[in-house]
């Protein structure tokens, strides 16, 4: 384990130095991070980046099997089309979580801002997943093509939502859960309430399980069975727009 | 005939002295136009389906079928036009966003017409190519300030990741799902065999395309499709599409029905789900949003290749362009409103947007001014259709200019507007692999050689004239274009004299 200390670092310095720590050691814990975007960008497997202070944008972007724990919060865009591997986030994250993401978990423990999933998609056997603790902000899973986005609604206060509106607007695909009896009007057009399935079961209880070892919270009073599932109505919700 | 009000555009006229009922045309026409009777003994067609594709009419052995326009008329109306009037028809059958394809065909004044050449007399000869050495080849990337040298005349001075062309053309961003497999190895093959490069449009790269890797411009665009650590290794540059000339602020869509096992594979997505681009990158809301992508692209591939980002010739191209060079492209993409696609909304395509040629004065006349014009090639799309559009491009400041519709055309597209049905008789816009085995690409990518070839001779031809011997001297020289029937202010924005002056 190589610890480096990241004040005064700019970005591009720091993550070369991180990459070329990992050609002898895949474990790096960084140190009084202060802003410093793209950290983990396109990583590879096996290694492992602990973090501690305030990483910049663009955390984990393009990442191929890396893993990042970050002991505070995450800003915009973490996650940005991330291929494979997994983000921790001890705190909340920004807007645009988990963008274009196609694979690889992320798990937020407190709040995420707008547009959180936006164009998510999966592909043969990589399913992305997000993991939200607390609650999300407008246009969750917009233009979701694949994946699943997951929000427990832990820590809020009684009546308060767990998302903002516009939720799914233009999904094509993947899936929505969240842990409450949700108003339709929260979500876009195209998606739409759905029965959860036994896959949706085993999903759901996978991910609050890791969720709760991950922050070290327990979920037992988290039942999977009373999640609402918004899917796409439709694989090609805009064919009929058009005429030729 | 029919209710819905549809009338044909096009007559199939078949000599029937000349058919010999061999049924070619039936088989050939993925539009089911023509159809044998056995009881008469008579191949008939189905006039409102035709395209005008020319597809039959170059297979017939007989030469016996020939495609007219259809003679029925409107009452003249020079405010309702047929065309006018057939498009509030269908829209009324359908209750659809009308689209279209290829580039903006309206009577807009074409520039490139409107300049003309110059050439050496007397003084400052002129150069033969024939005999003589000529520079076409050009470098794309950001330059520096000022250059270093050591005490033995090396260079100190890091260079930025430079892209090299044989000649000043490359061939436009048109996706694996929009164009078929064999249009994509013919564009992959020609450009590396030439030494320039083809770009991938922002449908992923097919694994069987990587060996192509150097001739590659990948793209990312806002869907992100087959964007990965790899792919963006994989090629020679990096392309973000913010936007397209045939239609600006809008985004894509390629329909489930087109995203078949290879595409899927290519674009990184399940078999038959729609493949939407959102109109916005939604992590760029800003400058400074664009650079934070720019430097998450070049963190990613090391800093070794250049970063193109591509807008539409737009009002404010030449601010929006200052921005971009300043967010650190290292190459601006602008296409104009003629520029081709593989599907837009008709009325975006025919009224948004500007002509190429004064995006692209504007452009080089800005960036100069701003003392930044150095800092990134400019590059220019948006219909290109002769090596004397390049020249002028060029001469109004263009590094290099991209091809799109005029590859296509080499390869044996005929303009017929229709690549959104996917039925595309020619092998090139379409994913059925009936379709797609017609276009052969061991003779395909040898016409665009030769295209390419050829034309890269003629920029030679008319720069020798010129009296100039490599393009890099040519390169924003004004002064060596001449406006004809052109107004002072357009005159003005374009930075030329008339002829005459
Ligand atoms: S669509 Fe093409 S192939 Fe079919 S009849 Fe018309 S010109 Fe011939
Ligand atoms: S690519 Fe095919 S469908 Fe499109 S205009 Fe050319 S010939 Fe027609």
């Amino acid at each position: 384990m190589k610890t480096i200390d990241a004040s005064d670092i700019y970005y591009r310095q720091l993550n070369e130095q991180i990459d070329e720590i990992i050609t002898t050691d895949k474990n790096v814990t960084l140190n009084n991070v202060f802003g410093q975007r793209y950290i983990g960008r396109g990583l590879p497997e096996n290694v492992k980046i602990k973090i501690n202070g305030f990483p910049g944008n663009d955390m984990g972007a393009y990442m191929d099997g890396a893993e990042l724990e970050i002991f505070g919060n995450g800003q915009d865009a973490v996650g940005n089309t991330m291929n494979n591997g997994r983000i921790v986030i001890h705190g909340n994250a920004g807007d645009t979580t988990g963008y274009a993401m196609r694979g690889g978990e992320i798990y937020v423990k407190g709040n995420v801002g707008y547009r959180v999933g936006i164009h998510m998609k999966e592909y043969k056997e990589t399913r992305p997943v997000i993991v939200i603790g607390a609650r999300a902000g407008d246009f969750l899973g917009e233009y979701m093509a694949g994946g699943a986005i997951i929000v427990l609604g832990i820590g809020l206060k009684k009546g308060e939502d767990l998302t903002g509106k516009y939720c799914g607007t233009g999904i094509h695909g993947g899936a929505i859960f969240i842990n409450a009896k949700q108003d339709k009007y929260k979500f876009g057009k195209e998606a739409v309430l759905m029965k959860l399935t036994d896959a949706d079961i085993s999903l759901l209880e996978k991910h609050i399980e890791a969720y709760g070892k991950y922050f070290k919270i327990g979920t037992s009073k988290i039942k999977a069975g009373n999640f609402s599932k918004y899917a796409p109505l439709s694989h090609n919700p805009y064919s009929k727009m058009y005429s030729k | 005939m029919s209710l819905d009000f549809s009338t044909p555009l096009f007559e199939v006229i078949r000599d029937e002295k000349k058919c010999i009922q061999c049924k070619v045309c039936v088989k050939q026409c993925s539009n089911k136009v023509h159809s044998y009777d056995e009881e008469e003994n008579l191949v008939k067609a189905d006039d409102i389906k035709c395209v005008n594709c020319h597809r039959c009419v170059l297979l017939c052995p007989t030469r016996a079928l020939s495609i007219k326009k259809y003679s029925l008329e409107f009452r003249e109306n020079a405010n309702w036009t047929g065309q006018a009037i057939n498009e509030i028809y269908k829209q009324a059958d359908t209750g659809g966003v009308l689209l279209t394809s290829m580039g903006n065909p309206k009577p807009f004044p074409i520039y490139w017409d409107k300049m003309l050449l110059n050439a050496s007399q007397v003084t400052n000869p002129s150069i033969d190519p024939l005999r003589e050495p000529m520079e076409t080849r050009v470098m794309i990337g950001r330059k520096p300030d000022s250059l270093e040298y050591d005490k033995k005349g090396k260079l100190i001075t890091q260079l930025p990741p430079q892209l090299e062309l044989s000649a000043p053309i490359l061939f436009s961003a048109m996706s694996y799902g929009s164009i078929s497999r064999n249009a994509h190895e013919s564009l992959a093959r020609a450009a590396t065999e030439l030494g320039i490069c083809y770009n991938t449009g922002e449908g992923g790269l097919n694994r069987d395309f990587y060996k192509y890797g150097p001739n590659t411009i990948v793209q990312v665009a806002s869907g992100r499709f087959g964007v990965s650590r790899e792919y963006l290794n994989a090629g020679a540059a990096i392309e973000i599409k913010i936007g397209q000339g045939a239609k600006p602020g809008i985004g894509g869509h390629l329909p489930g029905r087109k995203v078949d096992e290879d595409v899927s594979a290519t674009r990184m997505i399940p078999i038959g789900s729609d493949a939407i681009s959102p109109a916005p990158h939604h992590d760029i809301y800003s400058i400074e949003d664009l650079r934070q992508l720019i430097y998450s692209l070049k963190e990613t591939s090391g800093y070794k290749k250049p970063v193109f980002v591509k807008i539409a010739a737009v009002h404010n191209a030449a601010a929006i362009a200052s921005g971009v060079v300043r967010a650190g492209a290292d190459a601006v993409v602008v296409d104009g409103f003629r520029g081709g696609t593989g599907a837009a909304p008709l009325r975006v395509r025919d009224n948004v947007g500007i002509p190429i040629e004064l995006a692209l004065a504007a452009i080089d006349q800005r960036l100069r001014e701003e003392g930044i014009r150095n800092q990134a090639s400019l590059v220019i799309a948006g219909s290109v259709r002769n090596s004397a559009d390049i020249v002028k491009a060029i001469a109004l400041g263009a590094d290099a200019v991209y091809i799109g519709s005029a590859a296509l055309l080499a390869i044996g597209c005929h303009m017929c507007h229709s690549c959104s049905t996917g039925k595309c008789n020619w092998g090139i816009a379409t994913q059925e692999p009936e379709l797609v085995k017609r276009l052969n690409p061991d003779i395909m990518y040898k016409r665009l050689v030769n295209l390419v070839t050829a034309w890269n001779h003629e920029i030679q031809e008319l720069i020798g004239g010129m009296g100039i011997n490599a393009i890099d001297s040519l390169r924003g020289n004004r002064l060596m274009l001449r406006g004809v029937g052109l107004n002072e202010k357009e005159l003005e924005i374009l930075g030329i004299k008339h002829a005459g002056e």
